[in-house]
């Protein structure tokens, strides 16, 4: 299990440590005792860490409990996100009274997978209305070809199995910048390349006879995609995670990175990065708390911002936001925010669902604010539509 | 390795509180936390990854320990793209280039062949030594270790990391032409992060972690002071208050500690001995750099700031 905080919050207060007591015995057991409690909160606490904090304790040479305590953080800890987890392990350890949790322990919510025990029964009946005129044309298309264009919210479990299938076969590309590093080039043109020129005279005896070059290489731009999961959204979420594995499943670890936006906001890139599509989604789904929930885009945003996307993992990047644009806080926040973001990315896309509804106009306040930051609107309502959403990422 | 007699660093640092005095000596003002980390550094030899907002003072750990150690602080600032060439060595091809010229115009360079060429090439004359080899080589003519300071880590890319992780922990690179580089007492290495990227957890693995908060209002006016000592303590005092305020405002770049010291300068050099309503106005743009921060700063009403800085020293 995954706990979600913030910055603000990183900023936990201390346990009384002042209060803790060492328990009696050889120090390996406090190591062993502390560290099985910290693994306990879901620490991933390596053995190497393990003896680390012994060695630790043997070179303070004390069993202050604040020794103890800093000690502990320095070697058992390696992300801010872990330090609530360790106090609440180290306050449980030695018995000193825990601070109050600056978190609300997030609730475990299921998040269900391909094998749905069954269909949405909210909508069968427009289901069997999109159903009618698309076998009509079906007699000239294939199967595949009517599934990939289906609204994904109208589509019966085995369509939808059938759809994720698809996706599995999706390749998201990045899109190319040029990079700072240079590479050799067979072109006279470019920069010198002194060390190739230096080992190429060698060989003539001392004479340059072609000076060697370097031009800039290329490297893919950051793709960030920010998925809405919030309740309005649920019939295209488990279609959009998917998309979301995909991209990060194909590129190389950081290229992608994803984040959950509901009441709060949850990176969840790690928990895709698994191979296997329904083991990713299995782990996003623990890690995020507010699945199915309410939506404050513009706050989640704006936590986005301040604590990734303007520091600097929206610089440069493509950054996507997957969304219906229904948000119950203040439009205007949204459109700040998204300006502010539009202000340090490559390029702003919003995919919508609902835009390839008939009649679609952007009524939510949320989305009329959005619009005019956004480079392009996208929808995200089928398996085609996304097909199309991966290669706007890739230009 | 760690049996060895280790080098005059771990002499003088036994406790905690060694640290806390070493390092306030050479103007920095550590908590436990902060020091004990450093403690365990030096004692254990392992690299420190230091992590923190922005300007809450990361860098000038590496400083600070340069200063009280009397090591040779090497710097390596990371940015995207970096690589082994600007960072651990590299030949200086344009003298090569002449070597081999001034070898040819001697009329040398048949009779003596390219093997022999090549061998005065590669010679350590022609080597340039970026930072990591520096940090390597040891102490020089001091007695302490050098300092190592591997300056925004998430700004390098991955391949940089990879490469950083070999060195961190044998100590040793290899230099093809010439041979292993081993370092007879690591350097001590301090490694520090905006958070911009998370950095591999394997490279977090092989250092001890640190989180540096910002200080409370107390720290934060006795560094005010330590750093800039013409400023008053009635003003110092004030403007830490006020600092803290406006990092509970939320704004998209809460000041840093250097923030606060350049505002305490700023009102200072103004004149002023305490902050009131229209010092503080005027010399906003020192302590908030977004439009948008001072706009709600100017909302939140700046005499706000100032009653909370004064009604608490009431």
């Amino acid at each position: 299990m995954a706990s979600i905080s913030w910055y603000a919050t990183l900023r936990v207060t201390m346990p009384d440590v002042q209060e803790a007591v060492a328990p009696d015995g050889p120090p390996e057991r406090v190591v062993v005792g502390l560290v099985s409690r910290v693994r306990r909160e879901g620490v991933p606490v390596p053995l190497g860490a393990a003896v680390e904090y012994g060695r630790a304790l043997a070179a303070l040479g004390s069993t202050r409990p604040l020794a103890l305590y800093w000690a502990g953080r320095a070697t058992l800890v390696r992300r801010p996100d872990d330090i609530a987890p360790f106090d609440r392990a180290f306050a449980a350890f030695f018995g000193a009274e825990a601070a109050p949790a600056a978190v609300a322990v997030p609730v475990r919510v299921e998040l269900q997978v391909d094998a749905a025990d069954g269909d949405e029964p909210g909508d069968a009946p427009e289901g069997d209305d999109d159903r009618e005129p698309e076998e009509v044309r079906a007699l000239r298309w294939s199967a595949t070809e009517v599934l990939r264009h289906k609204d994904l919210a109208a589509c019966s479990a085995d369509e939808l199995d059938e759809a994720h299938r698809l996706m599995a076969d999706l390749r998201v590309h990045a899109a190319l910048r040029r990079s700072r590093r240079h590479r050799p080039t067979r072109r006279r043109r470019g920069r010198p390349d002194l060390r190739r020129t230096v080992r190429r005279a060698l060989r003539t005896g001392g004479e340059v006879v072609r000076p060697a070059a370097t031009e800039p290489s290329e490297r893919p731009r950051r793709l960030v995609l920010l998925l809405d999961v919030s309740g309005s959204m649920e019939p295209y979420a488990r279609a959009l995670a998917r998309f979301a594995h995909a991209a990060v499943a194909a590129r190389r670890r950081g290229q992608v990175e994803v984040f959950a936006l509901g009441t709060r906001v949850t990176r969840i890139s790690h928990q895709l990065a698994t191979h296997d599509p329904d083991e990713a989604l299995r782990r996003a789904a623990d890690a995020v708390a507010d699945w199915a929930g309410g939506t404050r885009l513009g706050d989640g945003l704006r936590r986005f911002n301040d604590r990734w996307g303007v520091r600097g993992l929206g610089r440069g990047a493509v950054v996507v936001v997957l969304s219906d644009g229904w948000d119950r806080g203040d439009p205007a926040v949204l459109g700040t925010e998204l300006a502010r973001l539009r202000r340090v990315a490559h390029r702003l896309v919003w995919v919508n669902p609902l835009k390839a509804s008939p009649g679609y106009a952007p009524l939510a306040q949320g989305m009329a604010a959005a619009l005019p930051h956004v480079d392009e609107f996208l929808e995200g309502h089928s398996v085609a539509s996304l097909e199309a959403l991966a290669e706007v990422v890739a230009r | 390795m760690s049996a060895a007699p280790a080098g005059p660093v771990a002499g003088p640092a036994e406790t905690v509180d060694d640290v806390v005095a070493g390092l306030a000596g050479a103007d920095y003002l550590a908590d436990e936390g902060l020091a004990t980390a450093v403690l365990l550094a030096l004692r254990l030899q392992r690299p420190l990854f230091l992590e923190g907002d922005a300007g809450v003072g990361k860098t000038e750990v590496a400083k600070a320990l340069s200063a009280w150690t009397g090591g040779r602080l090497v710097r390596l600032q990371c940015y995207e793209g970096i690589d082994a060439s600007q960072a651990l060595y590299e030949w200086d091809h344009a003298r090569q280039l002449l070597h081999l010229r001034a070898a040819e115009a001697a009329g040398r360079a048949s009779a003596a062949g390219v093997e022999v060429l090549e061998d005065e090439l590669y010679a350590e004359r022609f080597l340039v030594r970026r930072p990591l080899l520096q940090a390597l080589d040891g102490a020089g003519d001091r007695t302490a270790p050098p300092v190592l300071l591997i300056d925004e880590i998430d700004r390098a890319d991955d391949e940089f990391e990879a490469f950083l992780l070999e060195l961190l922990s044998d100590w040793a690179v290899s230099i093809p032409e010439l041979g292993t580089v081993r370092a007879d007492v690591p350097p001590v290495t301090v490694l520090t992060s905006n958070r911009t990227r998370d950095v591999h957890d394997a490279l977090k693995r092989r250092c001890l972690y640190h989180w540096i908060d910002q200080p409370d209002v107390d720290r934060e006016a006795a560094i005010v002071r330590l750093r800039a000592p013409e400023v008053p303590a009635g003003l110092a005092r004030d403007v830490a208050l006020a600092a803290a305020e406006v990092r509970s405002l939320g704004l998209y770049k809460p000041p840093g500690i250097a923030e606060t010291i350049d505002w305490a300068r700023a009102l200072n050099t103004l004149g002023h001995e305490r902050l009131d309503p229209s010092a503080a106005g005027t010399t906003l743009g020192s302590l908030v750099k977004y439009r948008e921060d001072e706009q709600r700063l100017r909302d939140h009403g700046v005499d706000q700031l100032v009653r909370h800085a004064a009604g608490d020293d009431a």
